[in-house]
Parts: C-alpha cells; structure tokens; sequence
C-alpha cells in the first residue's frame, strides 16, 4: 500500500512509521506544520511545532530512506483547533484539543488529502488498535499499553476514516517503542514524551487564555448559599471540578473544601460548593460520532470523560436525533467532576463505540 | 519498475564537473594554511592565488576585487550590512535602502534586518508583471530619498523565475549620485558573460556551486574604492573584510568550474535554451492551462509555470515519486512552502503562487530528462488538481 507517515518529531510516530516500512509499504513520510510562526527549538517537553521538532522528523525520514515533506496546516489548525478551544473556554465549557484536532485535521483534512492525491492510508504513533471483524467492519479498539491508550481521542473515527488509519504502535508499550526506537538507531529513542497542549508553549492554558480572552472581574457564589464569597479575574478560566487557584479566604463553614461546581459565563459568575455537589451519575450529550453501528437505549456500555481518566458502567436511557447524535447515560456509581465541552466516550469492552460532547450531567440517584 | 530520476533543479544545485572534482580531490591531499609562512602554506596561499586570479579573469574582476566567502548568501550579507554601515558612517543621514521586491532571501532578509536592528528605511523596488525592474519606481526613488540612499540592491537574474533586470541601467541612474549597487548574480555567472570592472557595480555576490564548483565556497567582487565594513571578526584573512582560514582546494575547484563554465558558455548556453524550449513544449502538451512565468529575456535555464488548481508542493511531490526532480522555487520556513514573494511581487495571487514549479536546467541536462518530464507530469497534475489547494484555504 502506498501510506503518508505522520511525523511529529517525537519517539512513536518515529517507530510506526519504521514499523510500517518493515511491513512492506510504500512510505512517505509528511510533518504537519501547525504553528504560522514556529519557534527555532522546543521549549519545555512540546512534541510538535517547532523548527527543531521539524528537523528531528526529517531526520528520522532520511534515516528510514523514505521522502519527507512539510504540510503547512496552520491556518486550517488554527481556524478549526485553536479559534474553536478559545471560544469553547470563553463559552464556559471545557474542550478537548486534540479529539478537535484528529476529527477535524489529522484524520479530515490531511486524510482527505493524502487519499486524493492517490495514498491508500494514513500512518500515525498513536496508541490504539484497528482490527477488522468477521463481517468486514473496522474497529477501533483500547492499545495494550492501558497508560499511552489514546483511543480516546480517536473516538471520533467513523468507518470511512478507520478503513484508511494504520495504528501500528496499538499493540505495544511506551517501553517497547523506546526500546526498539534505540534498536533502530533512531535518533529521537530517547526525546521526551509531549504534554498538555501543543500550542501553549508554557503550559499556562489559564493566562495564555486570558490573553485571548481577556480579563473580566466577576463574582464567585456559593452554589448553595447563593452568597458572593470571592471575586475571580475572568469565568473563562475556570473548570467545572477545579478546586485550586479559587483564592478564597473565606473558609466554608464546615471547613470543608470548595470546588468550581459550575461555570456561567454569561453572567461571569463561577460557582463554588462542597464537592459532594460534582457527583453526577448522568450524562447528556451531543454532536456524536460513531466508530461503527450506533449504540440503543439500554446498552450496557463503559463510559469515559477525560484521557486517561476513569472508566466507569454505564447504560444508555436515550439516543436521539439523525445518525444517533444526541445521546444520555447513566452511571451505576457517581462520577466527580464532569465539565460542558468534554467528550464522553462509550466502550464496550475494548471497542471503542463512539464519542459525544457533553452539555450537561445531573444527580439522579441519591 | 523504478524511474530513471530526471534532474530538473539545477538552479539550486548543479553537479560538480569531473575537473573541478579533479582538481578540488587533489588539493585536499596536501597540507598547509595558506596564511602560514611557511612552505607549505605558502604552497597553499599560492593554490588560492593562482584561484583568486583565474576567478577574476572570467568575470572582469581584478583579483584584488575578489573576497572570497563560504557561499553566495555570506557574499550578499557583507555586501547589505557591508555597505550600509560603511555608507552610514561617512554621512549619518543615509539610513534608506532600496533593493527590489524579488531578490533572494539572502539579500531580502539582510535588508529586513537593517530595519528591523538598525533604523534602515526600506523601500523595496517594485516589479512588472513579467518580473522585472520598474525603472521608473527607483527614478522616483533616487528623486526622493537620492540624500538619504546607502545604497541600492539588485540581482543580475531572479532565481525562481529567471527573469533577467536592467542592472546596467539601474548602475547607470544611481551613478550620478555617488550610490553604490549590489548585485547578487549568484545565477547568471553560469548563462552569460559577466565583466564586473565594466559593470559600475560597486558589489556582485556569486558562488561555486551553481556553476560546476564545490559548495561552501562563493566570493563577493568589490569594486575599487568602495567602502566596506567587515561583518566577521578574526583572522583579517580577505583584507580584513572577511575572516576565516582560506580553504584552498574549494578554491581552485571554484576557480576551475567557472573558467570552464566562462569558456563553453555560448555552446552551451545556447543548447540549453534549445533543452528548454522542448520543456516549455512539454508542459504546454501536458498541461495545456499552464502558464509559463517571467518574460522573453530570461536565463536560458529556467522555466517557471503556474499550474491552476494545484499546489506546487502536491506536484513536487508526486513528480519525485515519479523520479522528476524540481522545486517550488521558493523559500521554505521549516519546509513548509510560502507563497513565493516573487510571484507575489509580480502581481500573482497566494493561490497562484503557492501552484508554481520551477524546473532548471543545466550543464549536465539533456532530452532525455524532458522525455521523463513529459511522462510524469499529466499523472502529478490530475492528482494534484483533485487534492486542491484544501490545506491552504
């Protein structure tokens, strides 16, 4: 097959690209250039935009012997990746960048791209796993490695996108990718891994949207209370479940600890309680995706919010809408700390069944 | 079944001719710094004479006029910063610089770079359509700001799209008013004589590689009596205008690719101008909406199209897995393609400019890389129409 190899730069898109070379395709490899102004070299632990990220992935591809090209991204990252996170944020919701990144770029843009101009797949570094099964259909499964597993932010891959996707990392390790990276004299093996948010240079996502956002002065209420207890410097900045950097000097009556328990934006107020009010066990959300066929109310399926974050039972009370877009679930136990704007995603077992962006979660059961 | 490769950017690089390769291998056997006294760097210092002089005689030049620098863009960089500070330092108010829109980034950011660290004024020279000069813009110009001038920059022949400038007529309006001109002909040295003494220049950037010569050698001709400052601090190598242990076998390679170059010119600039006729043909019959950039009056070796609907990086790629070699022409920033500030000069939209291949063609170029051409483009340029220019936007 002929396969346009996503090079970051790092360690992992390194070894599946060399991996999909063993296997006898025909490979070449494209760096997506994400920033319109990119640093010379990397600060801090980013994977990806700078000068330096782009050099490493060219010389990984002439030590593979396969072509390398730069694919200038940015404008498009920056319209559908990064306008989107700041108006979501400023919204009061809570985005999640890179599921925005591979539904709308890597695996839209760049994927459309790469089959138009006669490619048959497009190869990546993350961890997750395609199979196929009996009856022909693609499906995206959890990687082995349950502390790199990134199906998560490919819970938006439909059909159409799986049948032209190459995982080969899925079945493997952080370790084991290292080591071989090294067996193979690749000069990223021991380059550190990327974090937080490739665009936020510092990691500083709350000043970095202040910036774009802009500093607005607005009340902190006591969720219970109704009670003004503070004064915060914008309600953008804060996340449903956050308890830090609240600055209350008011200590709740119980001494208990206060966290953000809701967000609104609108009247620029951030709502504080004790953290026995985060504790949903349903979930609304919308805006679906499904990896294959669509979920039916009554499903027993596992539920997760966050990368990484926990996995929990769950059955679907309704699916609504065209294609099953809107969807609700309920959790057989609470889960703390769940923000507007984050994905839910739906597994059952390994498989992953498909993603929505949450609107609301409630208590039902008390 | 694996294409025979069809080198088609030779205006990027060109290959070694086997008597520079001869005659640089052969030098790099002996010791010696050629600034030692000794005899075996006097043996050396002789190799870099015996070059400095050759290199002078192809191009006009006295061999005292020839600095020797690691390339052209070094070259161009003493030429801007050079000049400007010398200029400045003998009358403070001439802090104005004009250069046209289309040189070449090591002329184009070296000038940015007056401005941006040290108050410089630009004005950038305005272009045609076809590329050229607006001889009238720098009459203006020399009008306005004649006083306040350092000096004024324009290349012998633009690199992506060839077009040959009025450097002679430009040489001609600024020497009333006493304002040196540079000229990177870093392309043309190769395609046409070149007699800098008779040219008025006060400065002209060349280099070995694009003329049969090694890379990281390159020189910068200063005329007599014009005033430089040194941009590298050492040694004093150069007459103190450029510091750095003098690379002996680079030079003598250079040296020898350009007297072989100067010497065959017209044989060969004229069957390079066949060889691109045939290209321009090609294209033309493979993709009949082409359009082929620049004007008549062009180096011999370059030819420049516009394909609509396609992205030049999407046709470079596709022609390389086809064995086709040629470029967008362009500067990269980490390998991402800009839309080229020359067509953009030259009037052409961001789409326009960002679809463009350049294909050059040199000494070593024959037919048979147009047959390859003609065989690999139709495929490239369906592709590349139906992948868009989605990225861009």
């Amino acid at each position: 097959m002929k396969v346009l190899a996503a090079l970051s730069g790092g360690v992992d898109s390194a070894v599946a690209a060399a991996r999909c070379v063993d296997a006898g395709h025909d490979v070449t490899a494209v760096h997506l250039a994400l920033s319109q102004t990119p640093e010379a070299r990397r600060s801090g632990a980013r994977g990806c935009c700078s000068l330096e990220d782009s050099r490493d992935a060219r010389r990984v591809a002439d030590s593979l012997g396969i072509p390398y090209y730069v694919w200038d991204i940015a404008e498009r990252f920056t319209e559908e990746v990064i306008d989107d996170f700041i108006a979501e944020y400023a919204a009061g919701r809570t985005p999640n960048p890179c599921l925005r990144c591979n539904e709308r770029i890597k695996f839209a843009a760049v994927l459309e791209r790469a089959l138009a101009l006669g490619f048959d797949a497009v190869c990546t570094g993350h961890y997750a796993s395609i199979r196929q099964a009996d009856d022909g259909a693609w499906e995206l499964h959890r990687a082995v490695d349950p502390a790199k597993d990134q199906s998560y932010v490919l819970a938006v891959l439909t059909q159409e996108q799986l049948a032209h996707c190459m995982f080969p990392l899925g079945d493997s390790t952080k370790e084991q990718v290292r080591a071989e990276a090294l067996a193979r004299g690749l000069q990223v093996a021991s380059k550190p891994d990327s974090h937080d948010i490739c665009f936020i240079p510092d990691g500083d996502t709350k000043a970095w949207l202040s910036a774009r956002i802009g500093v607005r002065a607005g009340d902190i209420r006591d969720a219970e209370s109704g009670e003004v207890i503070g004064e915060h410097d914008g309600a953008h900045a804060y996340t449903v479940g956050q308890r830090r950097g609240l600055g209350l000097d008011v200590s709740a009556p119980d001494r208990a600890r206060r966290y953000v328990v809701g967000v609104d934006t609108a009247s620029n107020t951030v709502l504080v309680g004790p953290p026995t009010l985060l504790d949903v066990d349903a979930i609304a959300a919308d805006r679906a995706v499904w990896c294959g066929p669509f979920p039916s109310v009554g499903e027993a399926v596992s539920a997760q919010v966050r990368a990484h974050g926990e996995v929990l039972p769950a059955r679907l009370t309704s699916v609504d809408g065209e294609r099953a877009a809107a969807v609700t679930v309920t959790l057989t136990e609470p889960l703390r700390g769940v923000a507007p704007g984050q994905a839910l995603v739906l597994y059952a077992g390994s498989r992953v069944i498909g993603s929505a962006t949450i609107t609301r979660s409630w208590r039902e059961q008390r | 079944m694996a294409p025979v490769p069809a080198y088609l950017d030779h205006a990027a690089t060109t290959p070694m001719s086997p008597a520079a390769l001869a005659a640089m291998t052969a030098e790099l056997a002996e010791v010696g710094n050629p600034s030692s006294l000794h005899a075996a760097g006097r043996r050396a210092r002789k190799v870099v004479e015996q070059a400095r002089e050759h290199i002078a005689h192809a191009l006009g030049a006295q061999p005292v006029d020839v600095i020797f620098t690691s390339g052209g863009t070094e070259a161009d960089n003493l030429a801007v910063l050079g000049l400007y500070r010398a200029r400045r330092a003998a009358d403070p108010a001439r802090t104005h610089v004009v250069a046209s829109a289309i040189e070449h980034h090591a002329v184009l950011d070296p000038v940015q770079a007056l401005a941006d660290r040290e108050g410089a004024t630009i004005h950038w020279l305005a272009v045609n359509r076809c590329g050229q000069v607006d001889l009238e813009h720098l009459q203006a110009l020399l009008r306005d700001h004649g006083q306040q001038l350092a000096f004024v920059a324009v290349m012998s022949a633009n690199n992506e799209v060839g077009t040959r400038q009025p450097v002679s007529d430009v040489v001609a309006a600024c020497a009333p008013l006493g304002i040196p001109v540079h000229s990177d002909a870093v392309q043309s040295v190769a395609w046409e004589p070149f007699n800098f003494r008779a040219s008025g220049l006060a400065t002209a950037a060349i280099t070995a590689h694009k003329v049969g010569g090694p890379h990281g050698i390159g020189a910068l001709l200063l005329a007599r009596g014009v005033a430089l400052e040194p941009i590298t601090f050492g040694g004093g190598q150069e007459a103190k205008l450029r510091s750095g242990t003098l690379d002996a076998p680079a030079a003598a390679a250079f040296a020898t690719a350009l007297a072989e170059t100067v010497a065959q010119q017209p044989e060969r600039a004229a069957r390079v101008r066949a060889l691109r006729e045939q290209l321009v043909a090609a294209v033309r019959e493979c993709a009949p909406d082409a359009v082929l950039n620049g004007c008549d009056d062009c180096l011999p070796s370059v030819a420049h199209f516009s394909f609509p609907g396609c992205e030049g990086d999407a046709l470079l790629m596709l022609l390389d897995a086809a064995g086709v070699q040629c470029s967008t022409g362009s500067a990269c920033t980490a390998g991402v393609p800009e839309p080229s500030h020359v067509m953009l000069a030259m009037g052409r939209d961001r789409a326009t400019a960002r679809g463009s291949l350049r294909f050059s063609l040199g000494a070593t170029s024959s037919a048979a890389d147009i047959d390859a051409l003609r065989e690999a483009l139709p495929a490239a340029v369906t592709r590349a129409r139906q992948a868009g220019q989605a990225l861009a936007r």
